[in-house]
């Protein structure tokens, strides 16, 4: 039904929950956060995401309970839509198409049925404007409306949320008086809920409390100061008892109101404090950090869940790797940090802290920075490299090695190195071979060097465990060493020094040739595996890709192209370059050996991909399509730079072959849900609602008609006395087993059978969104008709467990 | 919310020897007692029975210590000429001697007098040793020969003349009363079994043997000669083992730790080596005053005594125990263990409710005060005397942390005279050491620029900032003249080095 071997890129996760202000239900069971395409819904107790609200085409950019319902959330996004959502079952209600990008919304319960939103000026091509617009949300029942009441409020106002507030009924906006100097410029604004009161937050750091604003001009104003840089937020708590205040300084303080000399602080919060929204009933306060995280608070001012999405610092420096132990992405995140994300659950596994130093929240201070990290092959040993480069004083460098700890299932450091080289370190890397005892890592430097640390045994005491020591230092005539990579069985070692690929032995440390192919300093270097570890591939400046055959240490091939990235797969021989063109980034596959390329697509993405990994799957996938074996083993992963509206977020991406996909969507066919019960019933199910199942399975002698009865609805059953006695029956060992299993199965024939034609067109209803939309999504329609058939299914097997008493 | 990270202590590398088990072992003597001899003393000798007391030959006599008497318990002063060798015999009853005037004499321990009188070599006897069974007396002399004899009967059983120079050194095997071994000065060691005629294994060492020690299993046999320490193999007739070679003078001595796991040598550098019986590596190194001639180590390592040419015992006794116990306990007076493991130790029954209690962070001063970033308040704590002169390294370690926090400015402004000149001399005293001089020369200049207004109006900072001055103009000299010695290297390692021809790829020699 759908080609086969079509390889896709498809958006994996690792989007931002702190980009608009989350939201607390009124119960305090869930937390909503705008993430990306979707409204992840939390709970605020397990920090488990539950549910995924699906169906936005565009950046979501605000979510907000239903001033009505408080069962109900509205979701705008940039596509022009608002949607209403059921959250506790996550199941769309309503879409209402606005037409215009929404970037902001807010709704008042004095206000029934009309939410703001900020959209930009339809008059002005260039987005640069925008204007709060009231909506007036028709009354239908239809799933899909269209709202035509549009009424402008304001125009010029800020598309930050945090400038726009309610407080009984009068609407406060940002504007900007700079009465003394440019520094108290307004930033956030809170309204409390009860007074006549509102609280602004400044660039300087001040909240200013007004009063009386509302009878004319007569207004007072007190000032609270205890930032040091801009207020980001600011948040009343329902009952106007306390005031929340938060900023860089990644504190939350909280200001008694009219008691102001008073305040409760929470520090090292993690990072900068972007929103702080407060649950409806008090009880918990929730903050989004910068750091991509939101941390839920109790109202005694004590952290109770944290919930951390993938941390997106300015730059990923350390590039993307692989834990092969985890198999975790792991990349630099928070300052002084590595992450451990895991890729198939999308989730933050832990924060490695590196630099292991107290984090001071001011701009303009020069941090340790993670910029390096390698694995050994078999994750055993972890190295990494922090620096940090203050102006006028020396660059400070420290190499650490971690090793993993079985116990504590963590990462140890072992040893400090501080200074291992005079200058920024360019490249590091782990001798590969699996078998070899004494583990090798090599690392570049700018400053001419490259050196190689070795594991030595404790030389004196017996008290200290192994630790690394240099083992030696190379040069090549002076030049700077830009890249170095090991053979896969880890008997050579390519250095590049500029345009000179020197070859080393590590075991003796002999220079054993030099290759070079000017002009053009090599960038990237790295040997093939298995049946082409005789192959180095290199990556030149003048935009050429060279391969040369080490056996006759001559080059075999060049071809021109501006490969950003190369790539080799750990598990088979492939390879994979990107090459940016134009304005987009091409991918091409190839074996080393051959020069015609396995798979290439041109204009993968747009913008430049530089970083990307290669991540084995967790099991081997069998296609026999030749442009997507080289998917079969392992899964392509890069990572890009988007810019939305000068809001930057970056993405991560992989490619799979839509087979998998596939396979996917057709365990939710009713088709399968009526065969794959008697092939599957040792399996656990994947779907999450068939948990009950998946107990059941426990048991040894679970037939189909017990799972019948307990998955039927209660209503269309027979009275309980009367099953009880069938029940307990069908749980004994009966000698007539065999043939109620043969009756099932005529049964399960002939309801095949029947099926068959509504198969077809449920099928071809299906291939449409398949091929349309991306991933996995619950299809509404089909599954009302797979209820409609189990409900008809039910009926025929009541008759059957009635002939089978009848029998016995 | 994550708790307050302190500050990282830097670790630098200790200058100097590595600290070790061993450095600990062998540092762990007291101070050692000197007694002035009446000549050069040749020879000790450890009573094997308590209370071990030892022999010491010297000139003239032989003087016998107790373990912790400054004076000689008893001396035997009846020798004509320079006595050699006083050795006891295993029993602790009897005691040995050579002498110059070729006759040996036995002494009875609690006796004056000679016992008996063995005459019969025609040289100065070196070498004297009671045999395993207590009857026998082994003999090595300048004769050439070595000689057993009779002590009953004061009789010459057998004579060796195999040895073609002066036999200076032997010893008798403690677990066969047959066998024995001598070293020459014809470069020979040599195993006699008394049973046959002849020598039974004979080992070339090389050079002029000074000393033979057997391994107590007595698998083993280690020579000295020369500047060497050889290590035989007796098991396997004879065969070398290892040959060490770390004085730089004539190796006179060699005696084996109680344990067996490590073997002291002692040698005319003045230097005595310990080595571990593993490996052969030296663990450990004694300097001593003048040339080594004779060293022995009391049972148990309790004490190390070491004769000298310059006619010097010294006696290094071993620290007790108690004694260093005592110290620390008087230093600080806590309370006892006990108050502290108190309830620590109570496991929870099965019903118990456990209430958590969250373990308070111990933070160290500064710590706390960098926590309220009272930056000035911190590095005062830093410079403290006792930490500032005992553990530079924190004080370094506070300094590094308000510069990384942008903060080391307004920590360093503001002080008075006391606290300024508390803190140059700080830098006086550590400026030029390479681990603080990254760090240092910051603050330096932080401090120069803050405090350049106020140059004159204090003596005791002036002279201060003089001495600094002084201070990175000679080490600035300094590092020159290393680069000079550094570029003189070089060059003479390139002239040295064989040029290597490194071997070009095909595609650059085509094009």
């Amino acid at each position: 039904m759908v080609e086969h071997g079509d390889i896709r890129v498809v958006h994996c996760g690792g989007s931002k929950l702190n980009f608009r202000d989350p939201v607390i239900t009124h119960d305090s069971r869930f937390l909503l956060c705008a993430s990306g395409e979707a409204v992840k819904v939390f709970s605020t107790s397990t920090e488990e995401c539950i549910h995924e609200l699906r169906g936005h085409t565009g950046l979501v950019t605000g979510v907000l309970l239903r001033p009505s319902n408080h069962l109900q959330v509205y979701s705008s996004s940039l596509d022009g839509t608002v949607r209403l959502w059921d959250f506790t079952d996550g199941i769309l209600i309503k879409t209402c198409v606005i037409g215009y990008p929404i970037y902001s919304f807010y709704a008042s319960a004095k206000h029934e049925n009309v939410i703001f939103i900020v959209t930009s000026m339809p008059s002005e091509k260039r987005a640069e404007r925008f204007q709060l617009v009231a909506v007036h949300l028709p009354q239908s029942g239809d799933q899909l409306v269209e709202a035509r009441e549009l009424s402008a409020v304001l125009s010029g106002v800020n598309p930050n949320p945090a400038a726009i507030a309610f407080g009984r009924g009068v609407r406060i906006r940002r504007h900007k008086d700079n009465k003394k100097g440019g520094w108290n410029t307004f930033t956030c604004v809170a309204c409390h809920p009860k007074d006549d009161c509102i609280a602004t937050g400044h660039e300087d750091g001040k909240i200013r409390l007004w009063r009386n604003f509302n009878h004319k001009k007569e207004y007072t104003y007190s000032t609270l100061h205890w930032h040091h840089s801009a207020v980001s937020s600011l948040c009343f708590t329902p009952e106007g008892t306390n005031l929340l205040s938060g900023g860089v300084e990644s504190v939350l303080i909280q200001w008694r109101y009219k008691q102001e000399s008073e305040r409760d602080f929470l520090p090292r919060l993690g990072a900068a404090i972007t929103h702080i929204t407060v649950s409806p009933d008090g009880s918990l306060f929730c903050t989004s950090h910068s750091d991509n995280k939101i941390t839920i608070i109790q109202s005694c001012v004590k952290v109770s869940a944290v919930i951390q999405g993938l941390v997106k610092g300015d730059s990923i420096r350390t590039d993307l790797m692989m834990d092969p132990r985890s198999k975790a992405l792991v990349l630099n995140g928070k300052p002084g940090h590595l992450q451990f994300y895991s890729l198939q659950r999308d989730k933050l596994l832990y924060n490695l802290d590196i630099v292991q130093q107290e984090y001071i929240h001011e701009s303009g201070l020069q941090q340790f920075e993670v910029v390096k990290a390698a694995f050994d092959a078999s994750g055993l040993w972890l190295a990494t490299v922090e620096e940090r480069h203050q102006k006028a004083a020396e660059l400070e460098l420290n190499l650490k090695l971690w090793a993993f700890d079985e116990q504590t299932q963590s990462f140890v450091l072992n040893t400090t190195i501080s200074a291992p080289h005079d200058a920024q370190i360019t490249a590091m890397s782990f001798r590969q071979t699996a078998d070899s005892q004494t583990t090798l890592l090599v690392s570049t430097s700018k400053d001419g060097h490259f050196k190689a640390w070795q594991l030595a045994a404790p030389a004196h005491t017996e008290d200290e465990g192994p630790s690394w020591l240099c083992d030696f230092v190379g040069a090549y005539h002076g030049l700077v060493p830009e890249c170095c990579s090991f053979s896969a069985d880890g008997s050579l070692l390519a250095v590049a020094f500029q345009e000179v690929v020197t070859v080393w032995s590590p075991a003796t440390w002999e220079l054993l040739t030099t290759l070079s192919q000017p002009p053009g300093a090599v960038s990237d270097l790295c040997f093939g595996r298995l049946s082409c570890s005789k192959y180095l591939l290199g990556t030149t400046a003048s935009n050429l890709l060279c391969c040369w055959n080490l056996l006759t240490c001559s080059l075999e091939w060049s071809t021109s192209m501006d490969v950003r990235r190369l790539l080799v797969d750990p598990l088979s021989e492939n390879m994979a370059a990107f090459c940016y063109q134009s304005g987009s980034t091409d991918l091409f596959v190839f074996k080393p050996s051959e020069p015609r390329p396995l798979f290439s697509r041109k204009a993968v993405c747009s913008g430049k991909v530089t970083q990307a990994v290669f991540a084995p799957r967790e099991e081997m996938l069998e296609s026999c399509e030749e442009s997507s074996q080289w998917l079969n083993r392992s899964q392509l992963y890069f990572l890009t730079q988007q810019m939305v509206n000068n809001i930057s977020s970056s993405t991560c991406f992989l490619f799979s072959p839509l087979k998998l996909v596939i396979d996917d969507s057709v365990a939710m066919t009713p088709f399968y849900l009526l065969l794959g019960k008697h092939r599957q019933q040792q399996q656990e199910h994947r779907d999450s609602d068939s948990s009950l199942w998946a107990e059941r399975t426990a048991l040894p002698q679970t037939s189909a008609s017990i799972k019948e009865l307990l998955q039927t609805p209660a209503h269309v059953l027979p009275s309980t006395s009367y099953l009880c006695s069938m029940f307990v029956q069908s749980l004994l060992i009966s000698v007539s087993d065999a043939r109620e299993e043969k009756a099932h199965a005529e049964e399960e024939m002939e309801s095949e059978k029947e099926e068959e034609d509504s198969e077809e067109e449920m099928e071809s209803s299906r291939s449409k969104p398949e091929l349309v939309a991306a991933a996995t999504e619950s299809d509404a329609p089909a599954l009302t008709k797979a209820q409609a058939r189990e409900l008809r299914r039910v009926r025929k097997l009541d008759h059957s467990w009635l002939a089978g008493l009848l029998d016995s | 919310m994550a708790s307050f990270k302190p500050t990282k202590i830097q670790v630098y590398p200790k200058l100097g020897e590595k600290v070790t088990q061993d450095t600990l072992y062998w540092k762990n003597y007291k101070a050692p007692v000197q007694i002035k001899e009446f000549g050069a003393v040749t020879s000790i000798d450890f009573s094997p029975v308590t209370p071990h007391n030892f022999a010491v030959t010297a000139f003239t006599r032989i003087h016998i210590y107790g373990p912790f008497s400054q004076e000689p318990v008893k001396s035997f002063t009846r020798f004509k000429d320079t006595a050699y060798c006083g050795r006891f015999r295993s029993d602790g009853q009897l005691l040995v001697a050579g002498c110059e005037d070729s006759v040996v004499r036995l002494f009875d321990v609690s006796g004056k007098v000679a016992l008996r009188l063995f005459k019969g070599h025609t040289k100065a006897v070196h070498l004297t040793d009671f045999t395993s069974d207590r009857y026998q007396i082994l003999t090595g002399s300048d004769d050439y020969t070595c000689r057993l004899w009779d002590i009953p009967n004061a009789t010459e059983l057998t004579t060796y003349r195999e040895h073609t120079d002066y036999i200076r050194c032997g010893v008798t095997s403690k677990l066969n009363r047959d066998l024995f071994i001598t070293g020459s000065y014809d470069h020979t060691v040599k195993l006699f079994d008394a049973r046959v005629e002849k020598s039974v294994i004979t080992m070339d060492h090389g050079q002029p043997v000074e000393s033979v020690l057997l391994y107590p299993s007595e698998g083993l046999l280690v020579s000295a000669g020369g500047r060497h320490v050889k290590v035989w193999d007796l098991l396997k007739g004879g065969q070398p083992l290892v040959s060490l070679k770390n004085h730089h003078k004539t190796v006179t001595s060699l005696a084996l730790s109680s344990n067996g796991q490590r073997l002291l040598s002692a040698s005319l550098d003045r230097h005595v080596k310990v080595y571990s019986t593993t490996n052969y590596k030296v663990v450990h190194n004694f300097d001593y005053a003048a040339s080594i001639l004779s060293l022995a180590l009391a049972p148990d390592d309790e004490s190390i005594v070491v004769g000298m040419t310059n006619s010097i015992l010294s006696i290094k006794h071993r620290k007790n125990q108690e004694d260093s116990k005592e110290i620390a306990g008087q230093q600080r007076r806590r309370p006892s263990y006990r108050v502290f493991v108190k309830g620590k130790n109570y496991v929870p029954k099965q019903d118990d409710y456990l209430v958590s209690k969250p373990v308070k962070e111990h933070l160290a001063k500064y710590d706390k005060q960098l926590r309220r970033f009272n930056v000035s308040k911190a590095l005062d704590t830093a410079l403290e005397t006792w930490i500032r002169f005992r553990k530079p390294e924190i004080t370094m370690a506070v300094i590094k942390e308000l510069d990384r926090r942008g903060t080391l400015k307004n920590a360093l402004a503001g002080r008075d005279e006391r606290g300024l000149s508390q803190l140059l001399n700080f830098l006086i005293g550590n400026f030029v050491d390479a681990r603080f001089t990254p760090v240092l020369v910051t603050a330096a200049e932080m401090i120069l620029d803050i405090y350049q207004s106020i140059i004159g109006q204090s003596p005791l900072v002036d002279r201060q900032l003089l001495r600094l001055q002084d201070l990175v103009e000679k080490e600035l000299d300094y590092q020159k003249e290393l680069l000079e010695v550094l570029g003189m290297l070089d060059t003479m390692f390139a002239s040295s080095l064989p040029r290597k021809e490194v071997p070009c790829s095909g595609i650059g020699k085509l094009e």
